[in-house]
Order: C-alpha cells, then structure tokens, then sequence
C-alpha cells in the first residue's frame, strides 16, 4: 500500500480539544519499570486478575482491525495507540488538536480485584501518561485512573495525582461493581469535589462482571455497541436518584462514549414518576432533569446520524450548546474527524463552544 | 476531461493498488482480478483515506441462520467507520441514496496509442512498446 501523498487539512478554522484519545502500551510489560519491586514481582508471577477469563480479548469480534482504525497500526510495530509520532502525524497535527485528553483503558486498576494490585496498577498507569505522552507531547493531559472498587486508595491515589495540572480529570469504569451512586463510591466523589476535577466514565468491553444489558449477554457486537447507552443511562439515573449530586453539589461527571440523544428521554422518565415518589427519595430536592442538566457533560462520538440531522439539533436545544465536548475515540475504529463527522447545522458559535470552549471551561486546561 | 497515465500496466498486477497524485487529486487505483478501479482517496461519510481499506464482497443473508458472501473483490470497505462501497461505481451499500465515492474511468492502454493521442502523462514517460493505466479526470 503507497503511503498518502496529502494529510488531511483541519477544514475548522479554529484548534480543538479532543476529550477521548486511547493511549496503548507498545509491550506487554510497559508498565513494569513504573511498579514498586513488589507489584513488579507479583505481576511477573501472576499477572493481572480483572473479572474475566482471558485479561486481553475483546469478547464480541470487531469489525475492524481488532477495534481500531484499520490505518492506525504503527510501521515500527506494537499495537494502534502505541505511538505517539503516529497519534501527531494522524491525529493531533492535521486535526489541530489544541488539547487531547487521555482515556488509558489497559490494565489501569479499575477492574482489578487484587486490592494491592490495583492501587499500584492505577499508580503505575498514571505515571506513565506523564513520562510516556504528556511529557513528551504537551498537547495531551492525562486522567487519573483510579482502583475504584477501594475507594480509600482511589482516594490516596486521587490525592497523590491532583496538584499536578497535567491531570484535568478522575476516570472511572462504566462498568463497577455496584451502580455508581452507592454510597460506598462516595468517597471518590468528596475527593473530586475537593480537588476540583470532573468524573469521566468511559466504557469498557469487559466479558466479565455484570452481564454488559440488564437481561443477559448481548449475541452480536453491534448490540454491544449500542449498550454503552444503557450502561450511561444507569449509571446517569443511579448518581441523580441515589443523591450524589445533592451531597456534593459542585461534582461534575463527563459521560464518554454513551451517546446523549437518549438523554431528553431518560430525564421526562424520570421527572414524570418524581412528584409521585417523593417520599422515597426525600434526599432530592429538585427533580432529577435538574441534577442531569446542571451536573452532567457529554462527549460527541460516537455523534448519533439521523436521516434527518435537525433531529440532534433538537436534542442538543434540549441539553444545552455548552454541556457537548468534542471527542475522536483516536485510535478506535469508530473515529471521529471532527471536519466530517458533525452533519448537522451549526452556528459558528455553536461550533466553538463543542469543539473547543466547553472543554476549556470544564477541565480549566490553558 | 483530461487523460493521465498513471503507471506502466505490469506495475500494478492483480491484486495490487496504488494510490497517486493526479492533477493535484489523491486517486487510488486498484487491480482486482484484472479489472481496474480507480476512487478518490476520500471517504464521503467520515472523512478516511478510503483507498487503505480492505477489498471485499458483501454478506448477504436470506434471514436468520443463513449467511453467504456473495460480489467478491467488488467492494472496498472504509478502513475506519467500515462502510462498503461498490468499486465499479463508487456507490455507498451502507446509504446508497446520499452517498457515493467519486470513482473515475481508468483503462488499460497500449503505449503506441498513447504517444500520438492527447494525453497527459504523469510522472511516466511513455514507451510504445508497454501497456499502461490511464485515468480520465
């Protein structure tokens, strides 16, 4: 295959902020030099004990190149992800990325049981976004992984990482162990508040834990794709009903990858039943569209593509111009460019506010 | 319309593509079995250099339980978002209405042809005794 003769030319005449961007691991044992000797030696032994058979395979097949853009893969070898000259020449550079926020999935900790290990798994994590990519690149700031089935070492760990401005926000799993307004999370909550950072789901394709719906398994992959939606719808109800909105009330949680045209939906359900059950959740105080309203960002891609494209206009009416926030999903194969991506109308300003300001003003990045 | 030749024909055997630079256009041109394609190196639905993509047929399926691949080496599948395009045509499979890659005329000609004929040659000089690709922009 001959190499392109032209890169792609950003067609937006302003940078952008790019709130999902896939750092990957060039080997197996990257994060070893960043374990302390003991989880170096535990990890060599044993590995790692997320909650499924096999640490590394993607459950349902994917139609592209192993999940990724089929032309991401690096010419010096390691997987799509894994190279930060290539993440420049495809992405950054020709998109005009101002800011790229990391999204680090692999192996960070979130999902793995050993205590111990996933402590020092988040630790490791965090510590090689900064000297792998954001030291290397400043146009990328990392997000602090966490183990956020403990909350006390997510909260040691959040502690330990939130005076450095490199990193803009907390990320958790959409996939925990108990809806994420449990109480027992709480504590993660208290300790973003205080450090002053949002909370980024991002979803996850374990093939473990929860069945991924609420009636089982999905069959193909294309179903699981689309349950990234009521993953976020869940965890969105849990966090408004169970009050976590209301016991801290300047928490900001940014939902990635779930879509939000099922948002307008999700927030009539609730309200409409609110009035009725009041003296069930006499903790809130506003009816649940308001918590969703105040406390509640969106990333765009997957960006929804109805035949009829004033239809997200509508929806976006309805959430409000400032709480979308540009994303590419860089390196995954359901990218998106933000020059053809986006085909409905927008104003100038409007354009401003989702491929770049919201995300300034949210994650305070200059 | 103008002509450019684009490569001597035993450049690009079966199987081969090859992505070039005509009249300041990316254009992929491909051999699939003997037959030529070439596409704007531009997907219309998400923006990819298209011509990365993998060559391929469509599955097509009678209903639950049944699935054959049918069209073989016809379809050019976008190396991101996977739409399927119809090489012959440019035609999108995914939204065949709105939706369609620019393909253009490309042959195979003998040298002695074009020599006497109006054609612009790029990047080859052209020898009367080899075949090439042309492309009609």
């Amino acid at each position: 295959m001959n190499a392109p003769f032209i890169e792609q030319k950003a067609r937006q005449t302003f940078a952008v902020v790019d709130c999902d961007i896939h750092p990957a691991h060039r080997t197996p044992g990257e994060l070893l030099p960043y374990l302390e000797p003991r989880w170096r030696e535990h990890y060599e032994t044993h590995g790692v004990h997320v909650r499924q058979a096999l640490p590394s395979a993607l459950m349902y097949p994917r139609m592209m190149a192993g999940g990724m853009r089929a032309d991401s893969l690096p010419e010096k070898g390691g997987p799509a992800g894994s190279d930060l000259d290539l993440l420049r020449k495809q992405h950054l550079d020709p998109v005009d990325v101002e800011f790229g926020l990391l999204m680090a999935l692999s192996k960070g900790g979130m999902e793995e049981r050993n205590p111990g290990l996933a402590a020092a798994l988040s630790r490791a994590t965090n510590d090689w976004q900064i000297d792998r990519w954001v030291r290397e690149e400043p146009r990328l700031r990392a997000g602090i992984v966490v183990p956020q089935e403990f909350p006390e070492a997510a909260v040691a760990e959040i502690e330990r990482c939130a005076g450095d401005r490199r990193y803009v926000q907390i990320m958790l799993s959409s996939r925990p162990s108990d809806p994420l307004g449990h109480r027992r999370y709480w504590p993660i909550y208290e300790a973003a508040e205080r450090a002053g950072l949002p909370i980024g789901l991002h979803p996850v394709g374990y093939n473990g834990g929860h069945p991924s719906t609420g009636s089982g398994w999905p069959t193909f992959y294309l179903q699981e794709h689309y349950v990234f939606v009521a993953c976020m719808e869940a965890l969105a109800s849990s966090l408004i009903i169970e009050g976590v909105f209301e016991r801290f009330p300047k928490l900001k949680v940014v939902l990635v990858e779930g879509g939000f045209g099922w948002a307008p939906a999700l927030a009539w359900r609730m309200d409409k039943h609110f009035e009725k059950f009041r003296k069930e959740v006499p903790h809130l105080k506003r009816r649940p569209s308001e918590y969703l309203r105040e406390h509640i960002w969106w990333t765009t891609q997957p960006i929804e593509e109805p035949a009829q494209s004033r239809h997200i206009v509508e929806i976006i009416d309805w959430i409000g111009w400032d709480r979308l926030l540009y994303s590419s999903d860089y390196p995954h194969w359901d990218y998106d460019n933000p020059s053809f991506a986006f085909k409905f109308p927008m104003t100038e300003a409007q354009r401003r506010m989702i491929f770049r300001d919201n995300a300034m003003a949210l994650y305070r990045l200059a | 319309m103008s002509r450019h030749v684009v490569c001597p024909a035993a450049e690009l055997p079966p199987g081969a593509r090859k992505v070039v630079l005509v009249d300041g256009r990316e254009i992929g041109v491909f051999n699939v079995e003997g037959r030529l394609h070439a596409l704007l190196n531009r997907c219309p639905h998400g923006g990819a250099a298209i011509c990365a993509g993998v060559v391929t047929g469509l599955s097509q399926s009678s209903g639950p339980g049944d699935y054959r691949l049918e069209r073989r080496g016809e379809f050019l599948r976008c190396p991101w978002h996977g739409w399927e395009f119809d090489m012959a045509t440019g035609q999108s499979w995914c939204d065949p209405r709105r939706t369609k890659v620019r393909s253009f005329e490309v042959k195979l000609e003998a040298g002695s042809d074009l020599v006497m004929g109006p054609y612009v040659a790029e990047r080859y000089p052209v020898t009367v005794e080899d075949a090439y690709i042309v492309v009609d922009l």
